[in-house]
């Protein structure tokens, strides 16, 4: 009995290892395109629109999907891309400072940013809390999901969009920061990522989430018994994607960033609960989304957001940043 | 007498809420929307070339530390060395070891500004490849054989190795046909458990592989991708399927153990 | 064991033989440096990168810290509970006998053998917010200390096993004849032969619940200062760009690893010595 176990046992494993194979591939051009998790689904429909163009015959795509910090932390650390599609600007910057992605990456119509999207607030079918405001969210009893802002792209926006929300409704500095204490009293679990925080909420722990609407989009598609208010202020989330300078070397990547601008993936993109960025298809019927009272952006200097990189530092620094203080009570 | 009752009835019922309830979790949540989801969310392309990853990473892993395992057992019970006790000691460390660090770790020394980063410029890629992903592998389940072994060798003395030397047989002949026999069990357990540990690796090549869909996405990796795409029948399928080839390498672990355990 | 150590030791005659195993050896010493000892080297070295000053910021951080503790605590109470679960279950597995033995027996095996994340996947759905049980364990300590008995479940039982096997019952059935209870016959004669089996398996269960990531990452919410291990403080470390603090961390969990390998070591050596 045992001797027939030990033919078999590493037979077993090697046939089954060689059985099931891989299928070779038999096309000309691979690209990798190294994305965050949250635009997993709409290229899943938009690499199989561009392979059907005449540019993207006979190109294949290796893609990866995670975190957005993780995958630009990945790629300077040496995993291939030729297209990076990342949440945050500054995650592209620290592609750029390292040498991977050039320089000039955004000089664009559209400054690089391929999709957009608002902060809003999930709550349960019906909204049996009544959260409509950003104020509504420091009232005791309500409990708040959102990502941990050192490691989630998204939680920085949700963090953004909260203080600029106090902002715009005249509050200072100092006022606006102790609303982001408040706020994060009332945070109950802060998961790594904007798809684990989404999967918490979905999984029925809290009471209110705050994400990308594309997201609230996603888990409502997907089954999850969710709505999502659209708060009067709020700040407009611009989404890169770059070629990497080995990507440059390919004129396939050029032709299938150019083709994230059509209006054919801009459609996909709405489709997938995305802002489009492209006006012509912003403002047709199907993909006009409601516009908030006030929509700020992370450059609103007005509000004191002076962009990504002063932001980063002034928040989001791991020793001096703002959200040290406010996240370890 | 309701001593011994009480006694096997908790000890029991505590196994079976522990382990036999979530097992059965995993079946039922897989099937509940009848068959058909479950067995395309294991047969697409993806979730196949995960498997095969998963597999083809253990055919690999598996017999070199098997290999690795036996001569090692071999120098650390009949030989003495200096630093005998050191590579004792840092063989038995990856069981103590987390995944993640040994994920960090590989991360530091192969990444760019790592100590064998040169190794990229030359074009051979460790990270978010195959090869790391190996070595994450390999680094967890090295253990295993070894330690199965070593007791095995103690106990069986070397007599009948000395006899056939004196005898004038060449040593790997020695090994062949007096060592190795004497062992084959013990060695079988433990490249059962190194497949099993190998199979189920998640935290180290989690680290490693860069999660690229349909190149470095083991099974375990796929588990989680599905699972934070809401594809939670897409997710316990493949936990079935990890599932099936644990009971296999448990069946397999009661087959070879060795005759002092239970 | 039966053999005396020297015995054990053979000097292989003839200089081909000591050349042979003196490649062989040397090659599986190399083969254990690059796959194990490098890679913590380079670990090592990371962590003290920018200075022993940085090296002591990052692990006495606040959020790193409350991490270490709540692993180093968790553990040892899961382990100690194992101590007691896993002592019983051996007992029932050895001395006892019922339908469905065998079956209990291997089932023993599974945590060790399911991957990581599935156990972490199958619990969250259990004791989680859609449990069919109607509890909520998830983003809890319990929910982590759930996680931790089910990984850690083989480790005493199959380090118990084997040495109540072997024991001898005279004394036992001896003392039972002279009046003695059955729990005084445990305490006073089984357990200190179980001792150090028992000790050795605690210090596995520890080690590896210290370590644990991957069935713990789902269910405990990974929420700082309440619910995050150091496994998963390490993860967040390494992808918020924290590399050295990362570093730091895992260093400091290397230590323990160490420690409690030390510690075994020791046990089993008693194991051994009195036999």
């Amino acid at each position: 009995m045992r001797g027939i176990w030990l033919t078999f046992f590493p037979a077993v494993l090697l046939a089954a290892a060689v059985a099931v194979g891989a299928q070779a591939a038999a096309s000309n051009t691979t690209l990798s395109l190294v994305a965050y998790s949250t635009p997993k689904d709409a290229y899943g429909k938009i690499i199989p629109a561009f392979q059907a163009t005449a540019a993207g015959k006979s190109v294949s795509f290796n893609q990866s999907y995670g975190a957005s910090g993780d995958q630009a932390r990945a790629v300077a650390a040496g995993l291939s891309a030729d297209v990076v599609a990342l949440s945050l600007e500054t995650d592209v910057a620290t592609l750029v400072s390292k040498g991977i992605v050039p320089n000039n990456w955004n000089k664009n119509p559209y400054h690089g940013m391929v999709t957009d999207s608002v902060v809003v607030l999930v709550v349960r079918d019906g909204n049996p809390k009544h959260i409509h405001t950003w104020a509504d969210l420091t009232r005791s009893g309500v409990q708040v999901i959102t990502p941990n802002p050192f490691t989630s792209g998204g939680a920085r926006w949700n963090v953004m969009a909260a203080y600029g929300a106090e902002r715009a409704q005249g509050k200072t500095d100092p006022q606006a920061i102790a609303y982001l204490k408040k706020l994060f009293k009332n945070v109950s679990v802060l998961p790594k990522s904007a798809r684990e925080a989404t999967q918490v909420f979905a999984s029925g722990k809290g009471d209110v989430l705050l994400t990308y609407e594309n997201e609230a989009i996603y888990a409502n598609k997907k089954g999850v018994h969710t709505e999502y208010v659209l708060p009067k202020q709020t700040i407009l989330i611009e989404n890169p994607v770059a070629l990497t300078k080995s990507g440059l070397k390919h004129p396939e990547a050029k032709a299938f960033l150019k083709f994230l601008w059509s209006s054919k993936a801009q459609k996909l993109f709405g489709d997938a609960g995305y802002r489009p960025v492209v006006k012509s298809v912003a403002h047709s019927a199907s993909y006009r989304f409601k516009q908030p009272k006030t929509l700020f952006t992370i450059n609103s200097k007005a509000l004191g957001l002076r962009g990504w990189k002063s932001v980063e530092y002034r928040f989001f620094d791991h020793n001096s940043g703002i959200m040290v203080k406010v996240i370890g009570h | 007498m309701i001593g011994k009752w009480a006694l096997r009835l908790g000890a029991l019922g505590y196994l079976a809420f522990l382990l036999l309830v979530p097992v059965g979790l995993v079946f039922y949540r897989t099937f509940e929307h009848s068959f058909h989801p479950a067995w395309a969310a294991v047969t697409n392309p993806q979730a196949l070339h995960a498997l095969w990853l998963t597999l083809l990473i253990a055919a690999i892993a598996v017999p070199l530390n098997t290999l690795f395992g036996v001569t090692l057992a071999i120098a650390l019970v009949r030989h003495r060395f200096p630093g005998r006790e050191l590579v004792n000691a840092i063989v038995d460390l990856p069981l103590a070891l987390s995944p993640v660090v040994v994920g960090l770790s590989l991360y530091l020394l192969y990444g760019t500004s790592g100590w064998l980063s040169g190794l990229a410029d030359h074009g051979i890629k460790i990270l978010f490849a195959l090869p790391g992903m190996i070595l994450a592998t390999i680094f967890v389940s090295l253990p295993f054989v070894v330690r199965e072994v070593v007791p095995v060798l103690r106990e069986i003395g070397t007599d009948q190795e000395q006899a056939a030397e004196t005898l004038g047989a060449a040593p790997l002949t020695v090994f062949r046909r007096i060592t190795l026999p004497a062992i084959r069990w013990a060695v079988c357990y433990g490249v059962v458990l190194t497949t099993a540990r190998a199979i189920g690796e998640f935290g180290a090549v989690s680290i490693v592989s860069g999660r690229i869909e349909g190149k470095t996405e083991t099974l375990p990796l796929y588990v989680q991708s599905q699972f934070e795409g809401f594809n939670t029948t897409g997710a316990f399928a493949a936990s079935v399927v990890l599932a099936l080839i644990a009971a296999t390498t448990v069946m397999a672990m009661r087959l070879f153990r060795p005759k002092g355990e239970a | 064991m039966a053999t005396s150590p020297a015995a054990a030791v053979a000097r292989p005659a003839g200089l081909a033989g000591r050349m042979g195993g003196g490649i062989a050896r040397g090659m599986a010493i190399g083969y254990l440096s690059l796959i194990v000892l490098v890679p913590l080297a380079a670990l090592v070295w990371s962590s003290r990168a920018n200075g022993l000053g940085t090296f002591w910021d990052e692990v006495t951080k606040a959020e790193a810290a409350s991490a270490l503790k709540l692993t180093v605590v968790v553990s040892l109470l899961v382990a100690a509970f194992n101590a007691m679960a896993g002592t019983a279950i051996a007992w029932v597995l050895v001395r006892d006998s019922f339908p469905g033995k065998g079956f209990a027996n291997a089932v023993i095996d599974l945590p060790f053998a399911l991957p990581t994340i599935v156990a972490g996947l199958v619990l969250l759905e259990l004791y989680g917010p859609n449990s069919p049980f109607g509890v909520d364990l998830a983003f809890q300590r319990t929910g982590l200390v759930l996680a931790l008995l089910f990984v850690t479940l083989p480790f005493v039982v199959r380090a118990v096993q084997p040495v109540l096997l072997e024991l001898d019952r005279e004394m036992e059935e001896a003392a039972a004849s002279l009046g003695a209870r059955r729990f005084d016959v445990f305490r006073r004669i089984v357990f200190p032969n179980l001792l150090p089996a028992i000790l050795s398996g605690v210090a596995l269960a520890f080690a590896r619940a210290v370590g644990e990531f991957g069935s713990v990452v789902l269910i405990s919410g990974n929420i700082p200062f309440k619910t995050e291990v150091s496994s998963v403080y390490i993860s967040g470390q390494i992808e918020s760009g924290n590399a050295a603090g990362a570093a730091a961390v895992s260093v400091v969990l290397l230590l323990i690893s160490l420690a409690v390998l030390l510690a075994i070591g020791a046990f089993r050596h008693w194991m051994t010595r009195d036999r």
